[in-house]
């Protein structure tokens, strides 16, 4: 199937540098092609490589730029600097929501395809094609024999009755720096208010913070934590040594986050974005397989309140500058305790 | 009889006049259906709008001379909720911008202190925007903090679609509607004339009576006039057969004089030559007098018809007394009449009127047919219909002429020196049809003619 030829070429060379900050680049399909369809997305390169090939399969003479990059800094990359990428993928909901509200992201009618659920499509602008949910990540040995907690309710008893086990030993988001921590954190505000006693609690343990899922799941790992709250169960689920972990959807309400493809205005192959774009769509939402989920990870067949983080105007509200600042603060008060 | 011209067709101007109408109806529905929902559409737009402004402006709390705006999540995600739109705000206090989108333009507020709205393009989209401001007082003094909130107008816009596609239907079935009740009416106005043209059409040829039916205020006139010329039609006509009856009355009297006084002279004479001058001159007498005698009995026969009596007729009987009353004078001539014919039937008539018309019959047989001939009259019953036929031996009718007998003057060829008018088969002809039947002239196969007389039987 892989008629194409891979190439790798990581930037951390400075010559190529532009103001925006790359964490990684590649270049799928033919070097010398004159039809590249370049994106910037926050995924890591192993997890959409499967995506790329298939579109490369079905469009041969075609290459893919991939650069990937912090969700911050693609919103820098579109506002600011005006860099031309054909397709912006981001977990970011809420600055990928801003951005399309704000103008930046061309409008694009995809390919109709049976059984699209409504939240997938945001005027034409955002596409989701994955549902990630935010799960409570677990340390099996670590915990010994204390009990699993199904959900807050149960995770705020188990912190509150041994502090002593979990002191310094619980993990989240700090949500100053990661925005999808933010969102994650925001989201849960609104679905309930354990969340403001969950993280008094984990204040109160001194609670380490987090820039990414993947060091809070690392971080378990290796027994610095032996609980990570609200981190990405996808990437739990995607690991090889998944069986140390429980990994905990809780059945109180489970946020689900999206993750939207676009393309931004700029872009110089926005025929070729549209391509891919349906190309996404059908493998993500058709029967053949879903990007960035486990086979165990199926959220239709899990009974928890599913929390799916719904795609529109409201996500702008906590971008707000006066409702950030009281959140951050409120925030900062919970968790920063001494 | 000259066709009239044909110009233009009332029912086809009534059906346009109508339909055009309709047709400019059915737009000025579309056109108003579509403007009210527009407003409609637009109002509950603003609604919202101000609604989600409301609730942001009611967030604000002071607290330390500080303003803080707690932003609503619901305040900006029930804009989205229906359709998905864009949707941008921006808080002020009086003239320092404190959140959201700085260039959003704001709409003049109102006097009232109510929402005001506006409608515009912001990055790059139309946006309808609706502003609510309360005054508050900070560190500084009295200010305004005003809300604005804008959204894109997609779902107004589907709406709107939406809309425009029912009013072009109800457009649409208006005028399918106005088509089919234009054609109804405009069939139902000419039917009075329909009818006032069949009625006209069915009459018989001398029916002149005025037309009574009564008819609509419009047609009135036409019928007015139309009475009017049938009155005068028929004066004329009576005055004419008056003429024609009274001039042949009073031909006939002197005529019989003359040939009283000319047989006399005849039956005196001795000289040959004056004898035979004599007789021609008694055989013109005759010819005028039965010429005469015939126009009498043709303005009677007219007359009748005019006020056609209806009684029971045996044509048995009146068959069997024509032929009685004939016979002397076939006798003379040596011709045998036959009547054969045993069953009678009965039909509505006018007694008088039969009878003449098969007198006229059999006085023409008997005139034209030789010495020694036969003649066979014979009632019959047969596919529902009376038929008397009256056959000869004698010469029968020259075949060239059979269509054009029946005219009034018109004679034999073969017939010349036979005293005779040319009216008797005009009248046989004229009494049949008054009674709904039909007379066939022909000639036998074998010679001689034959003529029948067709009543049709109810």
């Amino acid at each position: 199937m892989r008629q194409f030829a891979l190439y790798i070429v990581l930037i951390f060379t400075a010559g190529w540098a532009t103001a925006f900050e790359t964490e990684d680049f590649a270049r799928f399909g033919p070097s010398d092609s004159q039809t590249v369809l370049k994106i910037v997305s926050t995924a890591d390169i192993r997890f959409f490589e499967p995506m790329i090939a298939s579109f490369l399969a079905a469009q041969p003479g075609t290459a893919i730029d991939y650069t990937v990059v912090s969700s911050t800094e693609l919103q820098k990359a579109i506002v600011e600097e005006g860099a031309a990428f054909d397709i912006a993928i981001s977990s970011a909901m809420d600055l990928q929501t801003k951005l399309a509200n704000d103008g930046w992201v061309q409008r694009y009618e995809i390919r109709s395809i049976d059984a699209l659920p409504d939240w997938a499509v945001w005027n034409d602008m955002l596409f989701a094609f994955t549902q990630e949910p935010a799960a409570i990540v677990v340390s099996k040995s670590g915990l010994g024999n204390l009990p699993i907690p199904r959900d807050r309710h149960d995770l705020i008893n188990l912190l509150r009755q041994h502090p002593d086990v979990f002191r310094g030993r619980v993990g989240t988001y700090d949500v100053r720096q990661s925005g999808l921590g933010y969102l994650f954190a925001t989201q849960d505000t609104r679905a309930s208010e354990t969340y403001w006693r969950l993280t008094e609690v984990m204040g109160a343990l001194e609670a380490q913070l987090y820039c990414c899922s993947s060091d809070m799941i690392e971080a378990v790992k290796t027994g610095e934590l032996l609980i990570a709250y609200n981190v990405l169960a996808s990437y739990a689920f995607n690991r090889e040594d998944r069986d140390d972990f429980a990994i905990i959807l809780p059945s109180d309400f489970t946020t689900v986050m999206l993750r939207t493809a676009m393309i931004p205005r700029n872009s110089q192959s926005s025929e070729l974005a549209g391509l891919f774009v349906d190309h996404l769509m059908i493998r993500s939402h058709g029967s053949e397989f879903k990007l960035l989920t486990h086979p165990a990870l199926n959220l239709n067949q899990i009974e928890v309140a599913l929390n799916r983080i719904r795609i529109g105007p409201g996500l702008l509200v906590y971008l707000d500058q006066l409702k950030k600042r009281a959140f951050l603060s409120e925030w900062e008060n919970a968790i920063v305790q001494n | 009889m000259s066709t009239p011209v044909a110009h233009g067709s009332i029912r086809r101007r009534l059906l346009l006049s109508l339909l055009v109408s309709a047709a400019v109806l059915a737009v000025v529905v579309y056109f108003m259906v579509q403007s009210v929902a527009r407003q409609v559409a637009q109002e509950s737009q603003d609604n919202v709008l101000a609604a989600s402004a409301l609730s942001i402006l009611d967030s604000a709390r002071f607290s330390g001379g500080q303003i803080n705006v707690d932003l609503p999540y619901s305040a900006l995600s029930m804009l989205d909720s229906i359709s998905d739109e864009r949707v941008f705000y921006a808080i002020q206090l009086g003239d320092e911008f404190l959140s959201g989108y700085q260039n959003l333009p704001s709409p003049e507020s109102t006097p009232g202190g109510g929402p005001a709205f506006l409608s515009a393009e912001f990055l790059g989209e139309e946006v309808r925007i609706a502003s609510v401001q309360r005054r508050v007082s900070t560190d500084i003094g009295q200010s305004f903090l005003q809300v604005s909130v804008a959204q894109t107008l997609s779902g107004q816009k589907q709406a709107l679609a939406r809309i425009s596609r029912t009013s072009m239907g109800i457009g649409a079935g208006f005028f399918a509607i106005s088509v089919l009740l234009a054609t109804i009416v405009a069939r139902s106005t000419i039917r009075p004339l329909d009818r006032l043209t069949a009625s006209v059409s069915r009459r018989g040829p001398k029916d002149l009576r005025p037309v009574a039916a009564p008819v609509p205020t419009e047609m009135v006139p036409l019928v007015t006039s139309l009475n009017s010329l049938m009155r005068r039609l028929q004066h004329s006509l009576m005055r004419s057969e008056d003429f024609i009856a009274e001039a042949a009355h009073r031909v006939r009297t002197p005529l019989a004089v003359v040939r009283t006084k000319a047989e006399i002279v005849q039956r005196k004479s001795d000289d040959p030559e004056t004898r035979a001058a004599l007789k021609e001159m008694i055989h013109a007498i005759d010819d005028s007098s039965r010429t005469a005698g015939q126009l009498l009995d043709h303005a009677m026969v007219t007359f009748r018809l005019d006020h056609l009596l209806r009684e029971e007729v045996s044509l048995l009987r009146m068959v069997h007394d024509t032929v009685e009353r004939l016979r002397p004078v076939s006798d003379l001539k040596d011709i045998d009449i036959d009547a054969t014919g045993t069953e009678d039937i009965i039909i509505d008539g006018d007694p008088i009127l039969l009878q003449n018309a098969l007198h006229n019959l059999l006085d023409n047989a008997v005139k034209y047919a030789p010495s020694g001939a036969q003649i066979t009259v014979s009632l019959t019953q047969r596919e529902g219909a009376a038929s008397i036929s009256i056959t000869d031996t004698g010469l029968g009718f020259p075949e060239a002429e059979l269509d054009h007998l029946t005219e009034r003057f018109s004679r034999g060829a073969n017939a010349q020196n036979i005293v005779g008018s040319g009216l008797g088969l005009t009248i046989v002809k004229e009494v049949v049809e008054a009674h709904g039947g039909k007379m066939q002239i022909g000639n036998n196969t074998g010679g001689g003619a034959c003529v029948s007389l067709l009543f049709t039987l109810s």
